[in-house]
């Protein structure tokens, strides 16, 4: 009885050696004692996969693919994302020139989705006040970054700023693939509202908010 | 007249009881601790093509998880970001760092950067991202404290009834729209105050998000 404890004894220990407690970090994939159909064959977004020649599963769409969407309501027309509408360019169709303003119609919600984009696409370099002291800047860690209510800035028009976002300038990237056109929209009047924040004077305010404020 | 069996044949039945009440106990502790992904997932920390720290970008720098991981609002999975997207500040930050070298020659020809997956329920499971983001869901229930990792590592166990867990009571784990991202968030710094706002809150939310638990089937397996 006595070597049948001793024995059982070192059993467990050895066990728990090898096999460690709950959540010890590791390196080795989780193991998959019944397969249980949880891999199957087929494509997820992302990953390597032998189906196709490139080995992607996620592939790129034919040069000319029109995506299967719904249409923006802008102006009370659909416009769809392969049109040259301003919506889509910053630009007024078949030019070159800027649209001077943003073509969807301002109110609350759309300027507190621009706030809440901006802070996560534009605050790490502009900073949440667009002067142009975000972290990068804090940390010297980028040498030139926008200030944006600085003139050349303020004098751009909607469409241009549009553009900038989705094109980029400079040593800025385009944001076009992480951010959707509406989103930078809202971006460009959430922009526009922390410029006025910047140039506006207590005299613009209605009377009875002006009164609030003294 | 001689015994056929030694004396101390009296206690056998009494210690194949106490040997195999041990040995069954022992098996049992065992498959109960072992057999589960609370075993085999939690802590899983594959090694990384590239050493990108969530510390530093998520953490330190303050960057919100949607910056990089923008598509999961949207979709269904949430993307690994492309590599232009790591150039849109490492062009200036860090240019001609060797740990990035890999990034930059992605950017450069459109070769894939090996990441190797750390969360992946089973084939069958349709965890769907947007659904869970976009009513309240922080990514801190199931993937941990991530902008405090170095190395990302398998937090949580993400088994069935990790899951179920929440879709039983969604109320204890719902929070507001805007805190979705901010890992650390409490509804208090008192866990007794915190129990106490959750409660109110979260039945609040789970009423304005119309969050149904779904607790069937076919709500995840398809």
């Amino acid at each position: 009885m006595r070597y049948f404890i001793i024995t059982l004894g070192i059993l467990i220990l050895g066990v728990v050696l090898i096999a460690g407690r709950r959540g010890d970090l590791s390196r080795n994939r989780p193991m998959q004692i019944f397969p249980d159909m949880k891999r199957q064959a087929k494509l997820r977004p992302q990953t390597a996969n032998g189906f196709f020649p490139n080995g992607f599963s996620s592939q790129l769409p034919p040069e000319g693919t029109i995506a299967q969407e719904q249409p923006l309501t802008v102006g009370g027309r659909a416009v769809y994302s392969f049109e040259d509408a301003p919506v889509n360019t910053g630009r007024q169709t078949g030019s070159t020139n800027f649209i001077a303003l943003n073509p969807f119609p301002i109110t609350g919600g759309f300027l507190a989705r621009g706030e809440r984009e901006f802070n996560i696409y534009c605050a790490p370099c502009h900073g949440r006040t667009g002067e142009g002291t975000g972290i990068t800047k804090k940390i010297g860690a980028m040498a030139v970054v926008a200030n944006l209510h600085d003139k050349r800035i303020v004098e751009f028009t909607d469409g241009e700023i549009f553009h900038v976002i989705s094109q980029g300038k400079g040593v800025m990237q385009g944001y076009a693939s992480q951010i959707a056109v509406p989103d930078r929209w809202a971006i460009t009047g959430y922009l526009r509202a922390l410029q006025l924040s910047r140039l506006g004077s207590v005299d613009d305010l209605a009377p009875e908010l002006r009164a609030k404020l003294q | 007249m001689s015994a056929i069996f030694p004396k101390w044949t009296n206690k056998l039945p009494l210690m194949i009881i106490i040997g195999g009440t041990l040995t069954a106990g022992a098996v049992t502790a065992g498959v109960w601790y072992y057999f589960t992904p609370k075993y085999f997932r939690v802590g899983y920390q594959p090694i990384q093509p590239v050493a990108f720290s969530h510390a530093t970008h998520a953490g330190q720098l303050g960057m919100d998880c949607r910056y990089c991981h923008s598509t999961v609002e949207k979709s269904w999975f949430s993307n690994i970001p492309s590599s232009s997207t790591c150039m849109n500040c490492h062009n200036q930050v860090l240019k001609d760092d060797p740990r990035l070298a890999l990034v930059r020659e992605s950017a450069a020809t459109g070769k894939p950067i090996p990441w190797v997956q750390i969360h992946r329920v089973p084939d069958f499971v349709y965890f769907n991202h947007s659904v869970h983001v976009n009513r309240g869901i922080s990514c801190v229930e199931c993937h941990g404290r991530v902008d405090q990792m170095e190395e990302v590592y398998h937090a949580k166990s993400l088994s069935m009834s990790f899951c179920l867990d929440c879709h039983n009571d969604p109320a204890s784990k719902v929070r507001p729209a805007d805190k979705i991202t901010d890992l650390g968030w409490t509804p208090s710094e008192d866990p007794n105050e915190a129990a106490k706002r959750q409660e109110a809150f979260g039945k609040k939310y789970v009423h304005d998000f119309r969050i149904e638990s779904m607790n069937n089937c076919s709500a995840c397996h398809r």
